[in-house]
């Protein structure tokens, strides 16, 4: 919403500076998000006159110029065609930034002679887009009168209106609160009743009183329409708006001054004597202001005459019986349309008029008389003519019942402690009365539900700057940290992440649909109806294709070689439950070449992230059974396994699939990794922080090698655990050390080389105890996994 | 010169001159072994008198014990320098670079996340969580968003496509919904364990989350991050909101002098309704918090609207308090630059390794935040 100073002083009478009204606006909540200040701009800018001038001794299209300036007589150097003496125009001194062109004026000769300042067009001063000479202005103003004043320019003020708040869609409300603010003395004039000289020969029909419940018209005949006065053109031009003719400017005037708007038709082209506020029908179309064709919906207020549908109510008029030049006869229309109706047509139609605008939000019941007088007060002043009644039908809707009010709530709620006479003097500044207990809001202030809505009002008068600052009672809460073991888990695994080299990145929580169905998801479901992106338009089953494409951008802008994560949720469905959280990490594996010419298996250093992770969140990990078959396909064939707890998968890891990959468009490999939190266990909640005791043996622990030859497709993780598990209470551990196939090792088997060490609890073992442990470990190996001894 | 001295001067020359182990060992067993000279020497002693004996033995013992003597300090020279050898071969240049090992680092919205949380939790703020997906009512009707309400045109919803049901469901746009969710009080249990369930009041939580509006530009991407918090007692007013949030400013900006502004707002689900400004400059593209005349506004708040509270079956007239919500995204760019919010979400390592924070940069009342 956009005013200037000149026009709030019609209805608040101050001293306040600009800055000053700007600074009480935000502080009552009228956010002020910009101020267009020309005397800021053209301060340098001043009406001076041309004395004489002759032309350039050696330009055909220059003149030389005397001009009485504020600085005196000054020769300058002027191209414009209309450069004549006696013209009043403006000057711009040596030394000015000039806006238009952006360049800062020097003392330079013309052709041999020196122009001591410039001349301005209006394009010069950004007033206008072109221009086609300097401007001229009303010959009796001062030399040295300041351009803002010499060109009747003031400040703009643009602030944000929350919905809440229609009102302050017409200056008159925002004087209102800014008077309640204490800044000025509110002067808004009463609108005088212009008397009936005839009885109103439209009739007003009301056919759906939920879409259009009050109307009331007025015929004004023998009008003569034309341009608008100066001021009124200069008043809309100000805030931006096309001034059109008399009658329109009328009706936008008091659309900006009171939230009141208003339509004029042209009486002579209505057809029937009568205009109807009715519900649309199927098949109805009409052309609008705006020269376009709509089709009317059956849930739009339409205003038709005998012809059919004329406009749409508060919406937009129609072209058909718009005001022109010629029109001698107007109807005006001050009706009051559903805010909610109106907004949803708007919606549909897509037309966002100021009116739309205003009725959408809900624009004062009662003004409906007050608006037509205003209107044809201007009317008649400015077009002449004859008025007839004032017809209205229906009935507006009621106000709110009064609020129950105790002033103590103000406190209560707000902590601001105010005098009762203080509460009450605030509430009536802004229209409010007091009735006995109970408080009744004014008809313009429908967002007034309840006592909160009043402590609101006394709180943003009173100022929020005077609100106490009062400590936070302490509050019972769990002496052990906030967040839960699930939230610590969140929180530790992207340190632990951080520190074992990924980076952490954040992707967007939907997707491509065809990138969701590599990677098992999909759903109609979770199809977004309106996505900002044609490649975002479905919420992710996964994060791994965000993580690998974002390594392949990387690696195309010639960044190979990365290692990020992400914990964030993926989706399995639209219900609550069907949200999870991984932790997934995922690494371009090119890595620089190495002078030791080492290239170990990046998959194993991945293995050994994840298990550190795992083992940082506090997951069983040595209960974790390693399973390399039955993967969802977008892991590579014999590079990739799960590791579950019983059924539940709690991570998978490995190398994605090329076929995956060429889809994602990544033309390198990439390995990831990821934790699905909510399936590893929560820790058991122990009664004692207590560690158990630690038994730490004084015997030296020992170790003992064992290769076995079993067939390829033995995990040899399963020999190992096979060993370890042969007897518990002595063999501490049982790691593979060497994997072996060739010259040798039949075909179709391979050595494996597990270390075994012994750890000894009570004492030394003899010879004979660790050669019963070689066969039992022997035993159970060959057991589990067919393996024999190699010989 | 005697035989004993002729002898010795022998040795010892051969001793200094043995230009290695093995021919130090070679003079040890002609000197010194079974057949070597000294013991040669010294088998003759038995046939020689008595006084010739006590002249000569100590002497050729003298002798023994000077030449072993020789031979080990020889020994220990000949070590210490094939020692020194053998390290000057295996020495290896260190200037070259160790295997590499990648830096990791935490998104700095993450890190701000954490540091908010710091804050919070020592003023007895818990986490609660709810979904990304939402329903209609938890995301506005129960927040005092009508239906049809142009107030829900300020969101610029994501929807998903209605279901079999007719119902459409929606993108959270802010996350107010866990409040609902942790205010209201249904007999059943949440939908999944790690979301908020409506407990009795007092109830003291921030939500920290996703949140998603159909917007894109430098200043808003259609996914972005939000912390909001609820304080929901008997007697929690206004006053209780100003502090927490100064207090919070204080803390999070890590400076004593953070000049702040509260100023009217408007939203649905509070009334009264605020936001909060700080005080800043940018200067060299580096925004000052406590300086210059720009006002940057980093907080919306008020109290929770009494419908709000009723809808969410809460009776206003006996529970109050105060809810606020900050966008976690822009209040990281205010506090550490980041010009454009989409380079948030682009995963450019670069920028990552740039802005992101360290791995032991946990936040942290001894050591502060960040």
């Amino acid at each position: 919403m956009k005013f200037t100073l000149s026009w709030l002083k019609e209805h608040l009478d101050t001293t306040a500076s600009l800055e000053e009204v700007v600074a009480a606006m935000t502080m009552a909540g009228l956010e002020v998000e910009h101020v267009a200040d020309p005397a800021t701009k053209l301060a340098a800018f001043s009406a001076a006159r041309i004395v004489e001038a002759v032309q350039h001794p050696n330009a055909d299209r220059l003149r030389v110029c005397q001009v009485e300036t504020k600085d005196g007589m000054k020769e300058i150097v002027c191209g414009a065609p209309n450069a004549r003496a006696g013209l009043v125009t403006i000057y711009a001194p040596i030394g000015t930034y000039i806006p238009g062109t952006g360049i800062t004026l020097e003392p330079r000769p013309v052709r041999g002679v020196v122009s001591n300042g410039m001349l301005c067009s209006a394009a010069e001063l950004e007033l206008s887009e072109e221009s086609d000479g300097i401007l001229e202005l009303e010959a009796g103003l001062a030399v040295g009168a300041p351009a803002v004043q010499a060109l009747g320019l003031e400040a703009v003020i643009d602030f944000e209106v929350t919905p809440n708040r229609p009102d302050w869609l017409g200056v008159a409300g925002i004087a209102r609160d800014l008077a309640a603010a204490g800044l000025g003395r509110l002067i808004t004039p009463p609108a005088v009743p212009a008397p009936g000289a005839f009885p109103c020969p439209i009739t007003i029909r009301l056919t759906a009183p939920e879409a259009c419940p009050a109307f009331a018209g007025r015929l004004i005949r023998g009008v003569k329409n034309g341009p608008s006065p100066d001021w009124l053109q200069r008043r809309l031009k100000a805030i931006g708006l096309r001034s059109i003719s008399a009658l329109v400017d009328v009706t936008n005037l008091l659309s900006y001054d009171r939230c009141r708007p208003l339509h004029v038709y042209d009486a002579g082209k209505l057809t029937g004597g009568f205009v109807e506020a009715r519900l649309g029908r199927e098949g109805e179309s009409f052309v609008a202001l705006d020269g376009k064709t709509y089709a009317v919906g059956a849930d739009m207020c339409v205003i038709a005459d005998a012809s059919g549908p004329l406009g749409l109510g508060g919406v937009m008029g129609g072209e058909s019986t718009g005001c022109s030049e010629a029109t001698t006869d107007v109807f005006i229309e001050s009706a009051w349309f559903d805010p909610l109706r109106t907004a949803q047509t708007g919606r549909d139609t897509g037309i966002l008029s100021d009116a739309q605008y205003r009725f959408a939000r809900g624009v004062d019941p009662e003004s409906l008389i007050d608006g037509i007088e205003r209107a044809t007060a201007l009317i008649l002043e400015l077009c002449g003519g004859e008025a007839s009644e004032v017809a209205f039908a229906g009935e507006a809707p009621a106000r709110r019942a009064p609020i129950p009010f105790d002033p103590a709530y103000v406190k209560r709620l707000s902590g601001l402690d105010l005098p009762e006479s203080r509460v009450f003097a605030i509430l009536e500044a802004l229209g409010f009365r007091r009735e006995g207990q109970s408080v009744q809001a004014p008809s313009w202030r429908r967002d007034v539900e309840g006592r909160a809505d009043l402590v609101e009002e006394v709180a943003r008068i009173a100022g929020f700057d005077a609100l106490p600052a009062t400590a936070l009672p302490p509050m019972d809460r769990p002496a052990g940290g906030v967040l839960t073991p699930r939230q610590g888990r969140i929180r530790t695994a992207r340190r632990a992440l951080a520190a074992l080299g990924y980076a952490e990145t954040l992707t967007f929580s939907f997707i491509a649909r065809r990138t969701a169905e590599l990677f098992g998801g999909g759903a109609e479901s979770l199809v977004l109806a309106n996505p900002i992106a044609a490649d975002l338009d479905c919420m992710r089953p996964s994060i791994l294709p965000a993580l690998a494409q974002a390594l392949a951008r990387n690696a195309d802008r010639g960044f190979p070689g990365g290692a990020l994560f992400e914990i964030g949720p993926v989706f399995e469905g639209d219900a609550p439950a069907d949200q999870r959280t991984l932790i997934v990490a995922a690494l371009d594996p090119r890595q620089p070449r190495r002078w030791d010419g080492q290239t170990p298996d990046p998959i194993f250093a991945l293995k050994s992230d994840l298990l550190t992770l795992l083992a940082e969140i506090g997951a069983p990990v040595d209960s974790l059974q390693v399973n390399q078959s039955g993967l969802p396909g977008w892991w590579r064939t014999g590079r990739a396994a799960q590791l579950s707890l019983g059924r539940a998968t709690v991570a998978s890891f490995g190398e994605l699939h090329p076929r995956t990959l060429k889809a994602l468009d990544v033309d390198h490999p990439v390995l990831a990794f990821e934790i699905a939190l909510e399936a590893i266990p929560e820790p058991k909640r122990k009664a004692a922080r207590t560690k158990p005791a630690v038994k730490l043996s004084p015997l030296m622990p020992l170790s003992r090698d064992f290769a076995f030859v079993v067939p390829i497709s033995v995990a040899a993780s399963d020999v190992a655990r096979a060993a370890q598990s042969a007897e518990r209470s002595l063999i501490a551990q049982a790691r593979v050390f060497d994997v072996y196939e060739g010259p040798g090792v039949e075909t179709g088997f391979k050595s494996v080389a597990v270390e075994t060490v012994l750890q000894p609890k009570e004492r030394t073992l003899t010879d004979a105890e660790i050669e019963a442990v070689g066969q039992k470990i022997v035993t159970a190996v060959a057991k589990a996994t067919g393996a024999r001894l190699r010989g | 010169m005697s035989d004993t001295e002729t002898l010795k001067a022998d040795l010892t020359r051969r001793i200094a001159e043995a230009g290695d182990l093995a021919a130090l060992e070679a003079v040890r067993l002609e000197a010194l072994g079974k057949t070597g000279a000294i013991p040669a020497l010294l088998k003759t002693l038995g046939s020689l008198s008595p006084e010739a004996r006590r002249e000569q033995g100590p002497a050729l013992n003298a002798l023994r014990d000077e030449i072993a003597a020789a031979l080990a300090s020889r020994r220990e020279a000949l070590e210490d320098a094939d020692l020194e050898a053998r390290l000057a071969r295996e020495a290896v240049d260190l200037s070259l670079p160790p295997p590499p090992r990648r830096r990791g680092a935490v998104h700095p919205t993450m890190q701000v996340m954490d540091e908010m949380i710091a804050i919070f939790a020592e003023m007895g703020f818990a986490l609660a969580e709810g979904p990304d997906i939402e329903d209609d009512f938890h995301n506005f009707t129960a927040l005092n968003f009508p239906p049809r309400h142009p107030a829900r045109e300020m969101h610029d919803t994501f929807f998903l496509k209605p279901g079999p049901d007719g119902e459409r469901k929606l993108l959270r746009t802010h996350t107010s919904p866990v409040q609902v969710r942790s205010m209201q009080r249904t007999n059943a249990p949440p939908p999944a364990p790690w979301i908020a369930s409506g407990r009795e009041p007092p109830i003291r939580i921030i939500s920290p989350g996703r949140t998603y509006r159909c917007d894109s530009d430098a200043t808003h991407t259609p996914m972005f991050h939000q912390i909001e918090g609820l304080v929901i007692d008997r007697d929690i007013h206004m006053g209780h909101l100003k502090w927490t949030l100064g207090e919070f400013v204080r803390r999070f900006f890590e400076l004593d002098s953070v000049v702040t502004r509260f100023r009217p707002h408007h939203f649905p689900f509070t009334e009264p309704s605020a936001e909060m400004d700080v005080q800043c400059e940018v200067k060299d593209g580096e925004v000052r918090i406590g300086q210059g005349q720009e006002w940057s506004e980093i907080v919306g708040c008020g109290m929770v609207h009494p419908k709000v509270l009723e809808n969410c079956g809460l009776d206003p007239d006996v529970w109050q308090g105060f809810a606020f919500g900050f966008g976690v995204d822009r209040l990281g760019r205010l506090k550490y630059g980041m010009p454009d919010l989409r380079e948030m979400f682009a995963s450019d390592v670069r920028w990552l390794a740039h802005y992101g924070f360290s791995a032991f940069s946990a936040p942290n009342p001894a050591t502060g935040l960040s």
